[in-house]
């Protein structure tokens, strides 16, 4: 589809071009604008162990974030994320009674992976929308994490593997955790991986246009199947990540990560529509999320204006991305 | 998360000892009619003559609160000749959930409903229906608004709850001048409010935002933004000295942002609810103490209420306070309270 454009003026189309070819870059330039703002009109927040705390609250969010960007770039969206993330921390601190810790952990993972192939099955073999197949799957992974923890917490102890990422490196006011550092090591690698190979290229590619993805040869079915159980493998060690963080599994707990996730995502300049965006924005746009709430309480705002503001910068991010895509498509 | 109640009478807390308290895990999945054991088995629906039908309706299917109430509830109807048929919303607030329910239950000939009402007005006309066909409807854990929509509702008084953990949290700290924190529930809840006021009423402060409190968050009762609230809190507020938390998962996610600052061993966390982790964090040391509510003697008092309305007609009336217990390891003179082996004996979840 080419279209004319009507003549405008050319710097708006410059900068335009500029916004579709790295769709980070708002996302980056409002976090910066928010990092400015909240250090000039508190006393509390520019400093490095407020930082540290702003980290932190993110890692688990992030990580969910990270597989919920592969899914949306393919133009799916994955509404049973924390749901899978939920039952994989309840199996790693249960099954933790009856082998060791990182036997446990390894298994939550791999079942966090299978449970997510059996969404991108549905997708790609039943041609099902995958709002519905992982709207489907939301609620049968939270039944089943209350049935299989009768509704109740398992507390884990704190000096086991399960908690090893809980752990932190301390460096003057800086603390940074284990977690943190496997959530930077895993968007590394998923950053290369989307960047870098072909595979990251087929991926693009079927978000942009499965059928002609289809006709120039790509194995389209089997690059969606391969994001699902990435993604899925991605929310096991998010669980693995949260256990650090929290040192229970709660079946109740993370109900709206799903949605927290898709949040960070949105914010972070992916498009809904798929093929564009990437890991770099989802980080900052969860960073956006932390910082903003962070802030907002360092100001002594509410928590419901912290949500509302929120969703003010969904709706904000999404118009942007209406915006810059029309002129580039 | 529970919920609340508003009366004044100290009953004193019956020590039921209960041998078996753990949630038998994935006892019983949604929408279950168990059939009750001991009488003849029942076949189709309609059940055995003789049988008496109980409904209840609860939040939530999976909260371990609930999973309590369930369980008492059916347990006790077993040896009483009656039967409980449980169902619930799909979520904390699901009041078209409850009010499915309630007409499906009439459709099953129930004799009478208990129900923990979602949002306290939603379900007032499901709930006329019911009283329409001459069935009994008794609230359970939460009022209905207005509470005479039912005859009867069996309930701890959260407001009490708050002023005994206040009580004590105020024998303990002695001299020094509290800075509290306040962990609540959300703004609308009457359970969080209640709770909250209760507590500070207990401190000898005034309701709402004395200036005694230095900061305050609405966790849902969650204990993952809980945690991240308390994080933030923490950078502002870090001479805090006292921290209320809403329910035990909410006191979970403050104690973890306190311990990652260290700041642990200065600062006196308390608790209301009551479940099996949080008495255990008491045990531990993490929570100064909590406040119990009694799910299984609410389920069982409202079996009982419906099994005598069946044979007899007679119905209850009123609020019927279920009681609250202190439970600390670190008792002080003249404040009642049970100590932490009590309390794993005795807790839900």
């Amino acid at each position: 589809m080419t279209s004319i454009a009507p003549p405008k003026a050319r710097g708006t189309d410059r900068a335009k071009e500029i916004f579709a070819r790295s769709p980070a870059l708002g996302p980056t330039a409002a976090l910066i604008v928010a990092l400015v703002f909240f250090s000039i009109a508190t006393s509390t927040f520019l400093n490095l162990d407020n930082f540290s705390t702003i980290v932190g609250q993110t890692v688990v969010v992030s990580t969910l974030a990270l597989g919920q960007t592969l899914v949306i770039l393919t133009a799916g969206i994955d509404l049973a994320n924390g749901a899978i993330m939920v039952f994989a921390t309840v199996m790693m601190a249960k099954l933790s009674m009856q082998m060791a810790s990182s036997a446990a952990i390894l298994v939550g993972i791999l079942v966090a992976g299978g449970v997510a192939a059996i969404s991108g099955l549905l997708v790609t073999r039943l041609r099902l929308p995958p709002f519905i197949v992982t709207l489907g799957m939301l609620a049968v992974v939270t039944a089943v994490s209350a049935l299989y923890s009768g509704g109740t917490t398992t507390d884990v102890s704190a000096d086991s593997t399960l908690t090893l990422l809980g752990k932190q490196i301390t460096i003057g006011s800086l603390n940074i955790s284990y977690g943190t550092v496997l959530a930077a090591i895993l968007f590394l690698v998923m950053w290369l991986a989307l960047g870098k190979t072909g595979w990251g290229r087929h991926v693009y590619a079927v978000g942009n246009d499965a059928e002609a993805s289809r006709l120039n040869g790509i194995n389209v079915k089997g690059v969606l199947l391969s994001v699902y159980i990435v993604a899925g493998i991605v929310y096991g060690l998010a669980a693995w990540m949260a256990l650090g963080r929290s040192p229970s599994a709660d079946p109740n707990a993370f109900q709206t990560g799903n949605l927290d996730s898709i949040t960070a995502v949105v914010i972070g300049g992916t498009s809904l529509f798929g093929g564009r965006g990437g890991m770099v924005g989802t980080i900052i746009g969860a960073l956006i999320v932390s910082v903003l709430r962070n802030g907002l309480t360092a100001m002594q705002i509410d928590s419901n204006y912290q949500n509302l503001a929120t969703g003010v910068l969904v709706i904000l991010a999404v118009a942007f991305d209406q915006l810059t895509r029309r002129r580039s498509s | 998360m529970s919920l609340s109640a508003c009366t004044k009478n100290s009953t004193a807390s019956p020590a039921t000892s209960s041998g078996s308290s753990a949630a038998a895990a994935g006892s019983a999945a949604a929408p279950s009619s168990a059939a009750a054991a001991g009488s003849a088995p029942v076949s189709a629906a309609g059940g055995s003559a003789g049988t008496i039908k109980i409904g209840l309706v609860t939040k939530t299917d999976s909260n371990p609160y609930f999973v309590k109430l369930r369980e008492s509830a059916k347990a006790l109807a077993a040896t009483q000749g009656a039967q409980v048929i449980a169902l619930a919303g799909k979520f904390d607030g699901d009041n078209e959930g409850q009010v499915t329910a309630i007409e499906n239950l009439i459709q099953q000939g129930v004799k009478g409903i208990m129900i923990t009402p979602s949002n306290s007005a939603g379900i007032l006309n499901a709930i006329k229906e019911a009283e329409a066909k001459g069935i009994l409807v008794i609230a359970l854990d939460s009022e209905t608004t207005p509470v005479t929509a039912v005859p009867a509702t069996y309930a701890t008084d959260n407001l009490q709850a708050g002023v005994l953990l206040g009580k004590y949290v105020k024998a303990k700290m002695g001299a020094t001048a509290p800075k509290i924190i306040t962990m609540d529930l959300d703004p609308s809840a009457s359970v969080g409010i209640q709770r909250h006021n209760g507590f500070l009423e207990g401190m000898g402060l005034p309701d709402g935002t004395p200036p005694q409190v230095i900061g305050s968050a609405l966790t849902a009762g969650d204990q993952t933004k809980a945690q991240s609230a308390m994080e933030n809190l923490l950078q502002a507020h870090p001479d805090v000295n006292v921290v209320y938390s809403i329910n035990e998962p909410a006191g979970r996610g403050a104690y973890q942002a306190l311990s990652e600052k260290n700041l642990q061993s200065k600062v006196i966390v308390g608790s209301i609810d009551g479940s099996c982790s949080g008495v255990q964090y008491v045990k531990d040391g993490k929570f100064v103490a909590t406040v119990m509510q009694f799910p299984k003697i609410m389920a069982e008092d409202g079996v009982k209420a419906i099994v005598d309305f069946a044979k007899t007609g007679t119905k209850p009336t009123g609020v019927i306070n279920t009681g609250a217990t202190l439970i600390t390891d670190k008792p002080l003179a003249g404040i009642d309270s049970k100590d932490s082996t009590w309390g794993l004996a005795n807790c839900w979840g």
